[in-house]
């Protein structure tokens, strides 16, 4: 019995549980020292190049092609010289190609989320559970449109544009190449794609589905570069420019396209309201509030970035929301339990210490949570921001980093008025049990998507894109095929 | 037009809201919160100190009209010693049985640490009268037990009256003396999330010590969402009065992989404070065979087979 009393006894309580690391591992990537340009199907050698760098360690990657205009111009001329036969193809042909790569992507998904998180920083369960399996469905969602334009648009007679010129950002490279390729191919368009400068990795293997699918040459181009190829692309003679990215670019590209006949979408910055009432369930708000603004580590242009809390209950979400950052895990992107990656370059992390300066220094009061940040690469802690006013640059322009701002409101119309003062209007959130006030609010916010109860929720089949300098021209759903077809006969520029 | 009542002197109309709310759950919400930490990946030492704890923290349970004294006797060997191959595997946290059956488990147990714990309020249904309840608890209390779990009269809240509920946990707390007190809300008939809310924050109110998920009699029992909607009934309840309330899921928790995300849960919600089985329990009667073989596997290299653990 003395036996089993120690046994009992005996409490080998540790005081905390780590848990230990589960990187997920990169032998499933295997990267080229340097990769050229992607022209009419084969491999075209470029001038120079330049380093593209895992933010988590900046460790380099790969060398990367940068395009010059003759590169652009060669590329355009592909898509061109593609279009003839691609945009005659049956509908039903066309889809063949997109549901294979859309099989192709889902197959190779691993690959895939690991090396988008070794090139952008993003956890490597976000690209995971969300970049891969999303931009997957986008290829299977318009695949099933490439038949059917003429149902889809009765009686408008729909036709390709011609060749579009596609400029992604950094923060979902494969899942805006997805949102940008596979509407226009649907539509029948040939493509001449520009990936951002710092994330072109997932794009180039990308390359390498196609020719799994046996897309046709030309078909897709992919030429990488900075800020002058992306300008080069949008002088050059394509029919279309479609561009996400930020807001300043953004009015730069439509002054140059400005009289030229080319068609243009934008879907561009913002700085989302989340309207949290105090009705809402708290702690599923929280939860949400949470996803919304750390999500991608705020890389995100629809990001929850400002939260207007009704005064009757401030402090205790703001004292939820404090605890729940205290548990977000902030680490290597590629380890299995971090909730909080690197931020995905030198440049962004720069703007956002700018920002974040400003904002101590207008007098808003700053709260990060305890968290060891590793010393290489690029990180920056979960930041909340109480005390904001609405004058406050961190309350008017977009950060695009894991930085919320809190305000305050007492009635809906005044959050309703809070919430849209802002020259963006790309997404925002409400939170309230009471169904007749999401509508209520809905009809209201000059936002292009409104969620209710929830954020950062995505569909293919649900349109998105902003309202005022948050851009314009909507990418998902049916509302995407649009910018890339023409309609009732008219002249189209290809062919 | 008849007059408005006179409200009784330092009557304070209840028109502000105070925490903890009882606020509302979002369906919706607390599954994809449940989901998403059930996905986090536990690997060596951090497993190991889990499936450890995950014994520590076992209410090794046998419910049955066929129990006998010597399956009571058997499931007590297996409590104090999990693993007669490995002493460093330690003992569970209590052995939960009939009230009848008490004495046997109690005589078994002495010395050993591990807690007996005795179901009564004419489990699993509860719909007795209030006497009967407490004399159940009573006798349990009388033959040795040194927790008791109760379960709710379900009957009663889902018809709208919270106030007998709450009476009851109260002379059932009355009635266990020094004797731990588990309310079993029996989350498979309350239907909705808000209720599981409702609920857990009456146990609280009415001095349950612990508020338990299930009787483990039927479908549906403890799930991922529902733990994780009482863990924020506890949080809000610690917030405000500083109370540590205890928690434990119980029925339909099988395998470690399974346990560990109820771990998790609890880690990444109360904090580590509850990672013990001071506040923290699992129900469970298969559970602890399945742990012993993820430990085996975890100091081994490799998996062995079933006939190494035994069936008790």
């Amino acid at each position: 019995m003395t036996d089993l009393q120690k046994r009992g006894d005996r409490s080998p309580v540790p005081t905390d549980w780590t848990y230990a690391p589960a990187p997920e591992s990169t032998d499933i990537v295997s990267l080229q020292d340097r990769y050229e340009l992607f022209i009419g199907g084969t491999w075209v050698e470029a001038k120079e190049h330049f380093t593209t760098l895992a933010p988590r360690d900046e460790s380099p990657l790969a060398e990367v092609a940068q395009a010059g205009p003759e590169d652009v111009a060669a590329a355009v001329a592909a898509a061109r010289d593609a279009y003839r036969s691609w945009s005659r193809l049956p509908g039903s042909e066309r889809a063949k190609y997109l549901f294979r790569i859309a099989r192709i992507l889902a197959e190779r998904s691993r690959e895939f989320a690991v090396l988008e998180s070794l090139n952008g920083g993003k956890p490597i369960k976000e690209s995971r559970d969300v970049d891969l399996p999303l931009a997957s469905a986008h290829f299977f969602y318009y695949a099933g449109w490439a038949d059917k334009l003429e149902y889809a648009f009765p009686n408008r007679k729909p036709k390709p544009v011609g060749v579009a010129g596609q400029i992604i950002p950094w923060n979902f490279p494969l899942l805006m190449l997805a949102w940008k390729i596979a509407p226009a191919l649907a539509a029948g368009n040939t493509v001449v794609l520009k990936p951002a400068e710092t994330t072109p990795l997932t794009a180039l293997l990308f390359a390498d589905v196609l020719r799994q699918a046996q897309l046709p040459a030309g078909v897709v181009n992919i030429v990488t570069g900075d800020g002058r190829t992306g300008a080069a692309l949008v002088d050059s003679e394509v029919d279309k420019i479609a561009f996400t990215g930020s807001t300043e670019v953004g009015k730069a590209i439509q002054r140059r396209v400005a009289g030229t006949g080319k068609k243009l979408t934008l879907e561009l910055g913002g700085k989302a309201a989340n309207i949290l009432f105090d009705d809402a369930a708290l702690d599923q708000a929280v939860e949400g509030i949470i996803n919304g603004i750390y999500f991608n580590q705020g890389h995100v242009c629809c990001a929850g970035s400002r939260l207007f809390v009704q005064e009757s209950i401030y402090e205790p979400a703001v004292e939820k929301l404090k605890k729940r950052m205290g548990t977000l895990r902030v680490g290597d992107p590629l380890d299995k339990n971090t909730d909080v990656g690197a931020i995905n370059s030198q440049m962004q992390l720069d703007r956002i210490n700018e920002l974040v300066a400003a904002g101590k220094e207008e007098g808003a009061e700053i709260y990060q949570p305890p968290c060891r940040l590793p010393e290489k690469g690029y990180w920056f802690a979960p930041t909340v921001f109480t005390n904001v006013a609405q004058s406050y640059r961190i309350a008017q322009e977009e950060i695009f980093g894991p930085v919320l701002s809190v305000l305050t409101f007492r009635t809906p119309e005044e959050a309703v008025e809070k919430a849209n003062n802002t020259p963006y209007g790309l997404s925002a959130g409400v939170w309230t049990e009471k169904g007749s006030r999401i509508l209520w609010m809905a009809q209201r916010l000059r936002a292009g998507v409104v969620w209710a109860n929830t954020f950062n929720r995505f569909d293919p089949t649900s349109p998105f894109g902003g309202y005022k300098e948050s851009g314009f021209g909507r990418e998902g759903g049916l509302h995407g095929l649009e910018p890339y077809l023409s309609f009732d006969g008219a002249e189209t520029f290809g062919g | 037009m008849a007059k408005a009542p006179v409200l009784p002197r330092g009557f304070e109309l209840p028109l502000k809201q105070r925490l903890p709310r009882i606020g509302s759950i979002d369906q919706v919400a607390v599954e994809q919160r449940a989901a998403e930490l059930a996905k986090r990946s536990i690997k060596k030492e951090s497993k190991v100190w889990a499936l450890e704890l995950a014994i520590r923290c076992c209410d090794l349970t046998t419910l049955e009209g066929q129990d006998t004294p010597g399956k009571v006797a058997a499931l007590c060997s297996k409590a104090i010693r999990p693993d007669p191959g490995d002493p460093n595997v330690p003992s569970v946290a209590a052995v939960c049985v009939y009230p009848n059956l008490v004495p046997v488990a109690k005589e078994r147990l002495a010395g050993s640490g591990v807690k007996v714990a005795s179901v009564a309020t004419y489990f699993p249904s509860g719909q007795a009268p209030l006497d009967v309840k407490v004399r159940d608890v009573e006798d349990a209390v009388a033959l040795g037990a040194d927790e008791i779990d109760m379960v709710i009269d379900r009957g009663a809240f889902l018809s709208g009256r919270d106030a007998k509920v709450f009476d009851e946990i109260v002379q059932v707390k009355h009635a266990c003396g020094d004797a731990h007190l588990k309310v079993i809300l029996e989350v498979a008939e309350l239907g909705t999330y808000d209720n599981v809310r409702r609920a857990s924050l009456l146990a609280m109110a009415a001095g349950g010590d612990f508020i338990k998920t299930s009787t483990g009699k039927l479908p549906g029992a403890a799930t991922l969402p529902v733990q994780l909607v009482m863990l924020e009934a506890i949080r809000d309840v610690y917030e405000e009065t500083g109370r540590k309330v205890g928690m434990k899921p119980a029925g339909g928790i099988r395998t470690s992989k399974n346990a560990i995300q109820y771990l998790v849960q609890v880690h990444e919600t109360l904090g580590p404070d509850w990672l013990t089985p001071d506040l923290y329990r699992i129900g469970a009667s298969s559970l602890v065979n399945d742990i012993l073989m993820q430990l085996r596997t975890q100091k081994l290299g490799a998996y062995q087979s079933k006939d190494y653990f035994t069936n008790d």
